[in-house]
């Protein structure tokens, strides 16, 4: 489960002060659902994630993730947590086997483990005729499929999506899409981040729209629709953000 | 702080810098190859140029002597000179080094030494042109034997003995082991070297373990992980602490391998050379009795002394590279900081400055000053205590830096 309370995240920019990446922003999202947080590039998805992860520290505020909070126990957060990211990459000199049993070791998992894992993984995602290959050969889906595996060896409860699908084809798309319907199929609790409102609408269960690092509004697709008397969610997220002349 | 987190990224890293070419090239190739293309490459082709132009025979113009037939006469039957027309503008040509000696004979010469008068010869050449200063040698060396042959003619005159004007001779010795005189030889040179190496293999692994990391977006997967931040740059920080070391080992086996090769190249291939002898293929061994070598004692303190910089260095250029976005940003900001350690390592090369206990405080220079007495077989163990102390508390300063700024989130996610 994760569960932020006024999750406040400022920063400061020499020519624009302090900016409030994250401002106040309070969610829970279940085991067994997907959270959708939509938002404009730069509205504060990616901080809030991260701010989720523990790779930043909140100003303000708090979470909790599968149950340790983010401030005081990051290092047992990670543990609990898969992040999957289009600017997390592979390391290019090693080959898609050493980099996931590399990840199961720092997750403390044993060689005999991991070598088990890795060999369920690859069967899973058919990753058996490139796993001993450099990452530097690989396709683009060769590569997602390598960072999804990363992610799953040690089995997390969170999984957190950070607009894993940006500047992929439609097939690659498409498969990590099904590989988020997947984990929900498996009981975790996923955080979704995307400005794709296609995504949003095929896959979350709770949709968060964030602008500005507020979150603005919250709730089921249906909800949505019933409370803004829209059907098209681009519609719905334009009303909410105030674009188009409606603020 | 758990080593087990700490040895897994380490392992991850030396195996990651083992495949890369850029690392290979600073820690491993380079400083391997740095000492026998040092002396085998640029030495071999010193020493064929020495040689090319101390068998040239140089061409030497005879200014005036008319009244002098023997001195020209004597001259132009030196098989060591060649005596040419002199040119019109005898001056353009040495400039031009169609001529590399000129001898001016003043008029009345031999007619001066006869009388017992002290007439002088003049020789124009061209300072610092290798040739010209070859021909110049070999002209007053001609002009010594003539000067000598005169006083012997003149004694002998008078019924003198030779002694007269040469009542003692001397000859000179080395009494100084081989080791001193090595390490009063490259005593200031080793140090600098492995200054350079031991920096130069810190810079390309903290540069691709941080900045790299960062461009190629690795860093943020590894910062996922549960392992603490500590863990992480402490793992990072040994790989470039290997590549520092191995940088220096590497230099420092290829050093010992040139010079014993080199040493049983001059002893005759009998394998003569069992110590550390790197100054047996110079042109310095030419002129001497002895073959210098570098005491394998002192090595050993040299390397307890660059240990602690060491980790300076690459604490240092860790804390620096993680600063920079890029690979290039962090190669424009480490590049300059060469010279800043360049620049005491020549210091210390430097004749005539001595260890004190203010320059024992001073990083690098430290290092290199001691570098060169313990080559030398001196030993001050109050100074090297100060520096090896100090060095010691650069270094963790440095270091816990380095922790510092990998903790920084406008460090690592530096827009």
């Amino acid at each position: 489960m994760i569960e932020a309370h006024n999750l406040t995240k400022t920063f400061r920019d020499k020519k624009r002060g302090t900016i409030r990446a994250a401002d106040n922003i309070s969610f829970r999202v279940q085991p067994g659902q997907i959270y959708g947080l939509l938002g404009a590039n730069g509205a504060g998805k990616t901080t809030t994630l991260r701010l989720l992860a523990t790779l930043l520290s909140p100003t303000d505020g708090g979470a909790t993730v599968a149950g340790f909070d983010v401030a005081r126990e990051p290092e047992k957060v990670r543990a609990n947590v898969g992040f999957l990211a289009a600017s997390t990459a592979l390391y290019a000199r090693l080959t898609a086997r050493e980099m996931i049993a590399y990840f199961g070791r720092l997750n403390g998992m044993t060689d005999d483990a991991v070598r088990v894992r890795i060999k369920q993984i690859s069967a899973e995602l058919d990753m058996d005729d490139f796993l001993d290959r450099r990452c530097d050969k690989f396709s683009t889906g060769m590569k997602q499929k390598t960072s999804i595996a990363r992610t799953l060896v040690h089995d997390p409860a969170v999984m957190i999506f950070d607009e894993p699908t940006l500047g992929l084809d439609v097939m690659t798309a498409r498969a990590i899409v099904k590989f988020v319907r997947d984990c929900r199929a498996r009981g975790k609790t996923v955080i979704y981040s995307t400005h794709v409102m296609s995504e949003v609408e095929k896959l979350c269960d709770v949709i968060g729209i964030i602008h500005d690092g507020k979150l603005l509004a919250e709730g089921t697709l249906a909800d949505l629709r019933v409370r803004h008397s829209e059907q098209d969610m681009e519609e719905i997220f334009v009303k909410i953000v105030g674009g188009e002349g409606t603020k | 702080m758990n080593w087990s987190n700490i040895v897994t990224v380490y392992l991850k890293e030396l195996k990651d810098s083992l495949r890369d070419r850029r690392t290979l090239m600073s820690t491993i190739i380079i400083p391997a190859l740095v000492m026998p293309l040092l002396t085998f490459g640029v030495g071999k082709v010193m020493s064929v140029v020495m040689k090319k132009a101390q068998e040239d025979i140089p061409t030497v113009a005879i200014l005036g002597g008319t009244d002098s037939p023997a001195v020209v006469t004597a001259l132009k039957k030196s098989p060591k000179l060649r005596v040419v027309a002199s040119p019109m503008d005898w001056k353009q040509a040495i400039g031009d080094k169609k001529l590399r000696v000129a001898v001016e004979i003043p008029p009345g010469f031999e007619a001066g030494l006869k009388a017992g008068s002290a007439p002088s010869v003049k020789v124009f050449n061209y300072t610092g042109e290798l040739k010209s200063e070859n021909g110049t040698r070999v002209v007053e060396r001609f002009l010594i034997d003539l000067r000598d042959q005169t006083i012997a003619d003149r004694l002998a005159e008078h019924s003198l003995p030779k002694t007269l004007a040469r009542p003692f001779e001397f000859k000179r010795e080395n009494v100084a082991p081989p080791e001193k005189v090595g390490g009063n030889l490259f005593g200031g040179f080793v140090p600098y070297l492995i200054i350079i190496l031991c920096f130069s293999g810190a810079m390309y692994p903290a540069m691709d373990l941080t900045a790299g990391e960062k461009e190629r977006g690795t860093m943020e997967t590894l910062l996922c992980s549960p392992v603490a931040r500590v863990d992480i740059v402490l793992g990072k920080f040994l790989m470039v602490l290997t590549g520092s070391l191995s940088a220096m080992c590497f230099m420092l086996v290829s050093m010992g391998a040139t010079a014993a090769i080199g040493g049983s190249l001059m002893m005759g291939g009998g394998g003569a050379a069992t110590k550390v002898g790197i100054g047996a293929a110079t042109p310095a061994r030419a002129t001497m009795d002895v073959i210098p070598m570098i005491d394998p004692l002192g090595l050993v303190g040299v390397l307890a002394m660059v240990f602690p910089v060491a980790v300076m260095f690459s604490a240092v250029a860790f804390t620096v590279a993680l600063f920079a976005k890029s690979y290039k940003e962090a190669q424009s900001y480490l590049a300059p900081m060469m010279i800043v350690v360049i620049m005491p390592a020549v210091v210390g090369m430097l004749p005539g400055i001595d260890l004190n206990a203010r320059l024992a405080l001073v990083p690098l220079l430290n290092l290199s000053l001691v570098c060169k007495e313990m080559l030398s077989g001196v030993w001050h163990w109050d100074y090297i205590a100060l520096i090896f102390g100090s060095s010691c508390v650069y270094a963790a300063v440095a270091l816990a830096l380095a922790v510092r700024m990998f903790s920084r989130e406008d460090v690592i996610f530096r827009a």
